[in-house]
Parts: C-alpha cells; structure tokens; sequence
C-alpha cells in the first residue's frame, strides 16, 4: 500500500451498495458523454433488435410503450467513480422486446448503438432476467436529453456506459465485439463490483453479481 | 460519432508511483503539480490519467485529470488542478501537498479526445477545460507543427484565466465576469465560434470541447450551429 503522506480523505460512513472506488453523488447526476447532445424527439426515435434472432423487429416510440411497462428502482454507478443511489427509471424490460424477436440458441452477446453512431458490447447474460430496460422516464418525468433521452438502454448492475444513451438497436451475435470506450481501453464487461474499469483488469466475477 | 485514435492499452492497467517535483501556482484556484513518472509509457497531447491517493487505513479516493504537458521524454508529466471548494483529493493537493510527496497514476486512459497533431484543430475550453487543450497546443509548439490550431478558451477574468502567461496568437480568450479595458464582458458566442468555422481549413476543423457539462453542451451546440459536423466534435466533461 502506496500511503499519501497527510491524505486522511473525507471521514468514512460505510455506506451498503456502494461498490468499491465510489462515492456518493448524492442530488448530482454528472453527464458523461464524448457526443454531442443529439436533437432527437420520440417521433424520430425507434428500435430495434436483429442479428441471431428469429424475427427482426423495430419498433416506433408508440409500438415500443405498447409494451408491457417495467421500472428499475435502484442505483447506478459510473466509471468514473460516482455512485447514485435510489433512482427510478421507468420504461420496458427488454425481455418483452426479446419475447417478440426470439434470440437464436447460439447468441451469445450483444452490441447496442445509439443513434448517434456509439456502441458498447454486452454478454447477452447481461441484458435478461429483468437486468436491463429500455428507459425513457427518469424520476417520474422525461428522461432528459443531456442523459439520453427520450430513451436509452439501462443495465443498471454493470458500470453506465454500458447504458448506451439514445438506443437505436441492438445486434445479437455469438461472439463479443468491443463497442467505443472498448476500443478506447475500457474493460469488456465492467463489473462494478469487481472494479473491471479498463482493459487489463481482472475479468473474474465476483459473487455479489 | 468520431473514429478512434490507437493508443497504447496496457499501460492503463497498472498503478504507478509519481513523485511530486514541482508546484507552480498559476491562478487563485488552479496550481500545476509536475510530476516524475519514470516507467511513463507516453500520451497524446489532450489524454488523461487515473489518480489515487491513500489514506493511512487503506483508504484510496480515485479521480481523473487530463496532462497538461506536451509528450516528451523527460519522465515528466503535468497535472493542472483547480481547487474545489470542499473537494477530497484537490484539496489535499493545495494545501498539503510538496515536492517529494507521491501519489500513484494510472494511464494514460482513453484515446477518444486525443489530438496527434495531424488535423487542423479548433478547441474549445472553459476554466480547468483548457488543461487538455494545453498540451495540444504546447505540443504544436514543440514540434514545429504548420497544421493550423486555434484556442477559444472561456475564464471568468483575466486573473482567472490558466496559463495567461503562455497563450499565444493561436489563443482567443473569451471573459465572463471581468475583463481587461476595451475587451466586451459576456460568454462565449457564436460570434466567437462563426468566423473560424466560415473559412475552415481545408480538410476541415477537428473540435475538441472540454469544461463542465454546462459550457461542453452550450460550446457543442455552438459548434453544431455554425456548421461544424457533429462526428468532428470531440468532447470531455469534467462532471
Ligand atoms: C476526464 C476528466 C478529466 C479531468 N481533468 C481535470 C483537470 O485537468 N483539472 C482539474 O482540476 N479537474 C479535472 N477533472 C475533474 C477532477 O476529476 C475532479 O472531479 C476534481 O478535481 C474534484 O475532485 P475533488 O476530489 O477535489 O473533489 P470531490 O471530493 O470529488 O468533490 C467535488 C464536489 O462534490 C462534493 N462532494 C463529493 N463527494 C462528497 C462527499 N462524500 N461529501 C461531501 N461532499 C462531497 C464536494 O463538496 C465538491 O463540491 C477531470 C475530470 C474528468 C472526468
């Protein structure tokens, strides 16, 4: 251990759920984007799933809330080292979008894209079982532009980037494809809890996942 | 969204020990640390590093800063922070912090607002947002570099304004607060942005934007109106 002579940092409240090398933000959502904010309306956004599906299916704004509606109530945590606790998102699990596209036996991962060109690759694991929506209200409101509205992927237990703002579709493959900050030296799952910030890091899962 | 730039990836990966050399106070709030980082593995003018200090019961506070330096070889590198107010490990490096002191770094990290210094480059900055910006332009410097560059960089006053004593021509500063006599008082506008982006360079501007979310989203949308394509604007917040 590297001790920084007279560093005592801020006095130390063990706060459950915070992973580790976060804090609390607390009121604070930071916005963390390489792009700029695009001009995008529900009537310009839709979605859709394809690659190792069964029937590739976009959706409209209007076709995608006529599915049933799902919540997340719970945090969220970015690499860069902010943590955000009790946030409600409100949307549609993408488990009802699975439903109606049907992955192939042989998808394994996923990349989603933006419509502003970025992407970020999942495990497949990770988009399922309720783990992971297609978000468009944030506190009971709009989800706003500046973090991604009016809709974006939310897989809250993995690190927020993963959460790519503006979605635009996701492609099932089977095999992992790195997306943006991949290529730029992030790690290829990010684990918050077991700290998988860049690439290099450990890729082992840790049991609170 | 832009293309990547190829850097150097396992670097990023290990803790490194950085020795504190130098402490150049260089406004009110922003004072530059250099640092000597001898097993460096070198960076692209407008990259940024993982900091980390350590308290005596194993506590560690984590935060990013862009490399204020030029790449060179002097196993140097410069960090510009500004004090926040309240804030753990910015802080701790105004008020504790001396030559000889250590602390470990991490990178460099992402390659996404790294300049290599072969575009044009227009770059956009607001108060610590210049930190980044700064090492492209030293690096133009230092290499001789004929592709042109050009520096927009927003400070609530002169006194404020980080790295005064080195901008050169390339270098417009816009003031919010206060400003020398004869020199207008307002934020950054389009008629900043517009007469840069009327006669671009041929082949056209790469925007590189850096500040707080508030002036990133207010500069990019500048940049959007002017004309400038949204996939050549390149943009860091610093939160
Ligand atoms: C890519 C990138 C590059 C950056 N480059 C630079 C740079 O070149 N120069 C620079 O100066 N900055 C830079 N930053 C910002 C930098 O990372 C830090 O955010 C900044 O130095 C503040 O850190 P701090 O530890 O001093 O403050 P923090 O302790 O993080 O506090 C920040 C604010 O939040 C409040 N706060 C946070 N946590 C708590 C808590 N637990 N309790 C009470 N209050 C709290 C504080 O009161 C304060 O107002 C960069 C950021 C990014 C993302």
């Amino acid at each position: 251990m590297n001790v920084t002579r007279g560093f005592t940092g801020r006095p130390r409240v063990h706060r459950p759920g915070l992973p580790p090398g976060q804090y609390d933000a607390g009121d604070d959502w930071p916005v963390l984007s390489a792009e700029v904010t695009p001009d995008l309306g529900p009537g310009d956004w839709s979605f859709r799933i394809d690659g190792l599906v069964e029937r590739p299916h976009t959706w409209d704004w209007d076709a995608a809330h006529a599915l049933p509606a799902s919540a997340y109530d719970g945090d969220i945590h970015c690499v860069t080292g902010w943590s955000k606790f009790g946030v409600r998102f409100g949307g549609v699990s993408l488990d009802a979008f699975f439903d109606v596209v049907r992955p192939h036996g042989s998808a394994t991962h996923a990349v989603a894209y933006s419509h502003t060109g970025y992407t970020t690759n999942l495990p497949l694991a990770d988009l399922t079982g309720g783990r992971a929506w297609i978000a468009w209200e944030y506190g009971g409101g709009p989800l706003p532009a500046e973090h991604g509205g009016p809709a974006r992927l939310l897989v809250p237990h993995l690190y927020f980037w993963k959460s790519a703002k503006w979605i635009a579709g996701i492609t099932l493959l089977d095999h992992d494809e790195p997306g943006f900050w991949e290529r730029n030296g992030y790690h290829a799952r990010g684990n918050p809890w077991d700290e998988q910030r860049y690439s290099g890091d450990r890729d082992g899962d840790s049991d609170c996942d | 969204m832009p293309g990547r730039i190829a850097v150097s990836e396992g670097a990023a990966a290990v803790w490194q020990t950085a020795t504190l050399t130098e402490i150049r106070r260089e406004t009110p709030r922003a004072t530059t640390f250099r640092l000597a980082v001898p097993e460096w593995a070198g960076h692209l003018p407008g990259q940024h590093l993982m900091l980390r200090l350590t308290a005596e019961d194993g506590y560690a506070a984590q935060r990013h800063y862009s490399i204020a330096s030029a790449p060179d070889d002097s196993g140097h590198i410069e960090l510009t922070l500004d004090h926040v107010p309240d804030g753990e490990v910015s802080t701790w490096f105004h008020t504790v912090a001396r030559p000889g002191d250590t602390v470990e770094v991490r990178g460099p990290v992402s390659g996404f607002f790294a300049w290599p210094g072969d575009r044009p480059a227009l770059l956009l900055g607001a108060g610590s947002g210049v930190v980044p910006l700064m090492s492209m332009v030293r690096h133009h410097r230092a290499r001789g570099l004929t592709v042109p560059l050009r520096l927009l960089v927003s400070a609530r006053s002169p006194q404020e304004l980080i790295y005064a004593a080195e901008l050169g021509a390339e270098t417009t500063p816009v003031f919010t607060r206060s400003a020398p006599r004869g020199v207008p008082v307002g934020r950054m506008a389009a008629a900043h942005v517009a007469p840069l982006l009327t006669e671009p360079p041929e082949g056209g501007w790469e925007a590189y934007v850096c500040g707080s979310n508030a002036f990133a989203e207010h500069a990019s949308r500048l940049l959007v109106a002017a004309g400038q394509p949204v996939d050549r604007i390149r943009i860091e917040r610093f939160g």
